[in-house]
């Protein structure tokens, strides 16, 4: 069977994803900074559905080892899942450029670095996928999170490119756009209820669009909707709103 | 946020803490504040209610399995359901299950919860061999009955008073098949049907629902259903197309909004009746149904709950000793015909022996567990029940319960005071408190 490599496979979305992998008979590989934090998981998933687990070290900002960190993947994967973020704070980021920067180097910096290597990869194989989780804050800039949200819109359109490059190569690329979701990411923030999924919800979703060839995905299936509109308001309008 | 139990009675505000580490958990309780662990929150009243609740959610992995030996190791907040779901393809299953597989392993030890085998195979203590607790001040202590057996003993049956267990060791019993062979008996009435019982000690599952309303000579008519695990060569006899290990997925109903509460007698009612007159038209019957079916059949209508509309319900359960079962028995089951409040069906189990866990419910005798729809009638009806109760030397359920005095709950749990001692030895700062221990006063 295939082997899924995960990117940031500490975030909650990500473990939601190894289940949903596994539990279709996937073997994963997970990447995390710190890999002791998951060896209860590794336990886990190896013991629910008998397939091969590994974790390893990896740091989206210390772009100097990616090249080395995927060179040294055995067996090489079949799908890679990129669900590194961090949010950072709004704040902080617009008066403090070094914040801002470790927004932008783990949104978008990091992803591009080890993103290439991967497509490099897969378009040699030809064949594989790539999912990248994104944001719908990189949709349109907000007055809240504008710093993470560019880093996101980043983000989309490289995907949007690996996309297109990849497609004569046979390798597919999903972008995700979660909205609100119930994750440490967002433990802090006072989220809509209606408008919150679970991560279990959103790996179903992505795991479904994986396999059914999306291009993009806005998970739960309503924020289609939300930023359609989010979309459609006139900018002269959109810049007085407090959003 | 709002947060009730199972029975949606009562309801309080809440904040609600996660953690997906003991390291997260650790510093969750430096903070001030009076907590209690909840697991899915299917303790019927306020056991698993506090103004400040650690849910286990985000604690439910698996950390370890013998394959030869059947024993498993897993954090607290794992699921009843997903044990199963990873297990009985292997060929094992639970040692003891409660009604819903909609608990956690944590709620199932602090509970110390029974099935319809505890006549044999007595409650979930019987087959703990190990578990962590983290107590108050942030220390783990492992334990089992004979490493730290005060707190092992305390912790089985301690509705979260102790600490929060975060793993627990436990052995699974092997099965050849995921059907259960189950044999159906009418009983006429009370006697009748504690007859059954006794007949059918050696089967190892057995349990009974119980006709609320009947009166008379025909007071406790019900039907008897007991069952056995279908061994491989069984199920070839009955079907050869069913595969063994594996059971059709079942449909499940949800729903979905608090409905009026006379749709839950007459669901009820309906059921009871065409099983007692048209399905079992012999005085046994006996057939191969799937596990679902057989230990979880409440299970398949999602939030069965909402039927007893917004006020809620609440469960009485009460236990009464051998001696005194029949007499106690007969008069209590008149009260509650002659009140016309409860639920149509009451659920009557016989308990066997039961370890030396301190606040643990089961003892050697007959439980019989209802629901009541919340009214204020139903309060005054309990107070009487609560008399008969003590007068017939029997107790309460703890994790069904929502209103009992603390009057009664010192007089009927006989080592009440021991295990305050102990609560307060291991939990010296009062870290844990539920709603419910405060009203009891342990
Ligand atoms: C339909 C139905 C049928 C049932 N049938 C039966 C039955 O046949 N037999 C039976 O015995 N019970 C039965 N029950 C009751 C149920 O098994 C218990 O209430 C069980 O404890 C619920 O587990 P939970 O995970 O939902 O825990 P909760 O309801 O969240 O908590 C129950 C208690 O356990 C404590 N607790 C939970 N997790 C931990 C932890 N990690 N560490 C320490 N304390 C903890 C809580 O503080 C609380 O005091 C039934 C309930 C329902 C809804
Ligand atoms: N939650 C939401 O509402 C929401 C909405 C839209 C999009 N998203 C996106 O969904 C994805 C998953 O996030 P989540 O919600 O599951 O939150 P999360 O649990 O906080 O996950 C984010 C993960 O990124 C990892 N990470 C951050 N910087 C890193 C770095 N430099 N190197 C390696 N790993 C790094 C974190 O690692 P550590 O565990 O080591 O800290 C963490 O596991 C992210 O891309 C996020 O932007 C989330």
């Amino acid at each position: 069977m295939q082997t899924i490599l995960i990117l940031g496979a500490n975030s909650d979305i990500a473990k939601a994803l190894a289940h949903e992998y596994a539990e279709h008979g996937y073997h994963l590989c997970l990447a995390v900074r710190n890999s002791e934090r998951l060896d209860e998981d590794v336990h886990d998933l190896k013991i629910r559905y008998q397939v091969e687990v590994q974790s390893l070290e990896f740091d989206a900002e210390d772009y100097a080892s990616h090249e080395d960190f995927y060179h040294k993947l055995s067996p090489k994967p079949h799908g890679v899942i990129w669900a590194i973020g961090y949010l950072g704070d709004q704040q902080q980021a617009q008066v403090d450029f070094e914040h801002a920067e470790m927004i932008v180097r783990a949104n978008y910096l990091g992803a591009i670095s080890i993103l290439n290597i991967v497509a490099n990869d897969l378009e040699s194989r030809k064949s594989g996928f790539i999912v990248g989780i994104s944001s719908v804050a990189g949709d349109r800039g907000r007055q809240s999170n504008y710093i993470y949200g560019s880093a996101k819109a980043g983000l989309t359109a490289y995907l949007a490119g690996l996309r297109n490059r990849l497609y004569s190569s046979n390798v597919h690329v999903l972008t995700v756009k979660p909205g609100y979701v119930y994750t440490k990411m967002s433990s802090h923030l006072n989220l809509p209820p209606k408008l919150t999924a679970q991560p279990a919800d959103v790996a179903k979703d992505i795991f479904q669009a994986q396999q059914k060839l999306k291009n993009i995905l806005y998970t739960k299936w309503y924020w289609n909707f939300i930023m359609m509109i989010v979309k459609l308001i006139p900018e002269g309008i959109f810049k007085k709103l407090s959003l | 946020m709002q947060l009730s139990g199972w029975g949606n009675y009562p309801k309080i505000k809440a904040k609600v803490h996660r953690f997906a580490t003991a390291e997260d958990l650790q510093s969750l309780l430096e903070c001030n504040g009076e907590y209690i662990v909840r697991g899915l929150g299917r303790s019927y009243g306020d056991s698993s209610l506090a103004s400040h609740v650690i849910s286990t959610d985000n604690f439910n992995r698996i950390l370890s399995f013998d394959e030869n030996k059947g024993v498993v190791c897993c954090q607290a907040g794992i699921q009843l359901k997903e044990i199963l779901n990873v297990f009985i393809p292997r060929g094992w299953f639970l040692p003891v299950t409660p009604g819903t597989k909609f608990i956690t392993i944590g709620g199932a030890i602090a509970s110390d919860v029974h099935g319809k085998n505890h006549h044999v195979d007595g409650s979930f203590s019987r087959h703990l061999l190990e578990m962590t607790v983290m107590l108050g001040d942030g220390r783990v202590i492992k334990c089992s009955p004979g490493l730290e057996k005060d707190l092992f003993w305390a912790t089985c049956g301690g509705m979260g008073l102790t600490g929060v267990i975060l793993t627990a060791t436990f052995r699974l019993i092997r099965i050849e098949t995921a059907y259960i062979h189950q044999e159906t008996l009418k009983a006429r009435n009370l006697e009748h049907v504690m007859e059954l019982f006794e007949a059918s000690n050696e089967w190892t599952y057995s349990v009974a629902w119980i006709d609320c309303r009947s009166r008379g000579k025909n007071l406790g008519r019900s039907l008897l259903m007991r069952g056995e695990h279908v061994t491989s060569a069984g199920l070839n006899e009955v079907s050869s197309s069913r595969s063994s290990l594996k059971i059709p997925v079942n449909r499940c109903l949800s729903v979905p909004f608090d409905c009026p509460e006379f749709l839950m007698n007459q669901y009820t009612i309906k059921a009871f009746n065409m099983l007692y007159y048209q399905r079992i038209r012999n005085s046994i019957e006996s057939s191969a149904v799937d596990y679902n079916q057989f230990f979880y059949p409440l299970d398949s209508v999602h939030h069965w709950n909402r039927i007893y509309g917004k006020r809620g319900f609440i469960q009485y359960q009460f236990v009464l000793p051998r001696s005194t079962s029949e007499a106690g028995m007969q008069r209590i089951l008149q009260e509650i015909a002659k009140s016309g409040l409860g639920s149509f069906l009451a659920v009557l189990k016989l308990f066997g022996p039961q370890e030396e866990s301190i606040l643990s419910f089961p003892e050697p005798g007959y439980t019989l567990g209802l629901d009541f729809p919340f009214k204020p009638e139903v309060i005054q009806l309990f107070n009487k029940l609560d008399y008969l109760v003590l007068h017939y030397g029997g107790k309460l359920y703890l994790t069904k319960d929502a209103c009992m005095s603390s009057y009664m709950f010192k007089n009927s749990y006989q080592d009440n005071q021991k295990f305050s001692s102990l609560k307060w030895r291991f939990d010296i700062s009062g870290k844990f408190q539920s709603i419910q221990s405060k009203r009891l006063e342990i």
